[in-house]
């Protein structure tokens, strides 16, 4: 039977990596892998999953180096050497063994103004979005988030940067920039703009090289920059 | 002004004067191309260059767009790898923006003059 040697983060934001070896199985991803190690091998590990089929956003971590989403990236396509080194994501406090503390990143959203706020009441009509229209059109772009946290792992600025809202969180922002049926629309280009949001943004372009939903928020941050700039000009930044 | 104003509008300075400097650029080294085929001296230089308003307003348009360019993403680049943010790196960035301008201004007179 073939191995695969892996090395896991243990411990907190002071552990250390610590080796397994894990039957090499056809088909076999990443997530298998760590249930593999903690079902039989070592059961106090920590990590986090729940659909395991690419919707729920939850099971991200570092594999060999960059963030991935665990549950759809096969060992095969990952492993060098028959090796693997798993690690929590970067740019979020480890909280235990694989487990990131997702607080801070789904916060951002919420300071990015990603709710959306309605002028309407349920004895109104629904609100007639054309499929084909431009603002449509870019908000479908974006849409399909599942807010796994890789491009916040991913992006540069959000480690030299603590504040920066991150790629996730602009993304979201833009989709609601493009929703006509949104009221909030200043406040959210005010809560984009700045040191901490769009204009931080050095198209570096990780976040859209790593979206495992090929998004690219790298598009839609630069949108935000284009219409931030064109609030600033009307004066209503 | 306003933190969010004042960055969005240091984001379109900053586009708009890589945009004039990406042209001054090609029009500089064409000219140092041209101009040292058949040798170069600085009497030819300045034949070129002296009295010629052309050549003023060009140099000046130069200057000016790196007086704008280059203190804006200095900015982001002491952010983020020193730290350093707030109101005292502002005024430093503007002290070397017209550092900047004085000693531009006084190589395009120089060659003007």
């Amino acid at each position: 039977m073939t191995l695969l040697r892996v090395s896991v983060w243990r411990g907190g934001a002071q552990g250390a990596f610590r080796e397994y070896e894990v039957p090499r199985r056809e088909s076999q991803t990443v997530l298998d892998v760590v249930t593999h190690i903690q079902r039989h091998l070592d059961a106090t590990l920590a990590y986090r999953y729940a659909c395991r089929v690419g919707m729920c956003g939850s099971c991200a971590m570092t594999v060999n180096g960059a963030p991935r989403w665990t549950c759809r990236t096969h060992v095969d396509k990952v492993a060098v050497d028959g090796r693997l080194e798993v690690a929590p994501l970067r740019n979020l406090p480890p909280i235990r063994d694989l487990v990131a503390d997702m607080r801070e990143f789904f916060d951002k959203w919420a300071r990015a103004k990603g709710q959306f706020k309605g002028g309407t009441t349920r004895k109104e009509d629904f609100a007639h979005v054309a499929p084909a229209s431009g603002p449509r059109k870019l908000a479908d772009a974006a849409i399909e988030c599942i807010g796994c946290g890789v491009c916040h792992a991913a992006c540069d600025v959000v480690a030299w940067n603590p504040d920066y809202l991150g790629p996730a969180a602009l993304n979201r922002a833009w989709t609601l920039v493009n929703d006509e049926r949104d009221t909030a629309q200043v406040e959210r280009l005010r809560a984009v703009a700045g040191d901490a949001g769009c204009h931080s943004c050095h198209t570096h372009m990780s976040c859209t090289d790593r979206c495992p939903k090929q998004l690219s928020p790298t598009a839609g941050i630069a949108g935000l920059k284009r219409a931030t700039l064109a609030a600033a000009l009307r004066g209503e930044l | 002004m306003k933190a969010t104003r004042s960055q969005a509008l240091l984001w379109i300075a900053q586009r708009a004067s890589a945009a004039v400097l990406g042209v001054c650029v090609l029009v500089h080294l064409a000219t140092i191309i041209y101009a040292v085929r058949g040798g170069l001296s600085g009497a030819e230089i300045l034949a070129r260059t002296r009295g010629n308003a052309a050549w003023l307003a060009f140099y000046s348009l130069f200057v000016l767009a790196v007086t704008v360019h280059a203190p804006i993403g200095l900015r982001a680049v002491l952010g983020e790898w020193l730290g350093w943010r707030g109101r005292s790196r502002d005024l430093v960035l503007l002290a070397f923006a017209m550092l900047l301008a004085a000693m531009g201004m006084r190589a395009v007179f120089a060659v003007f003059a």
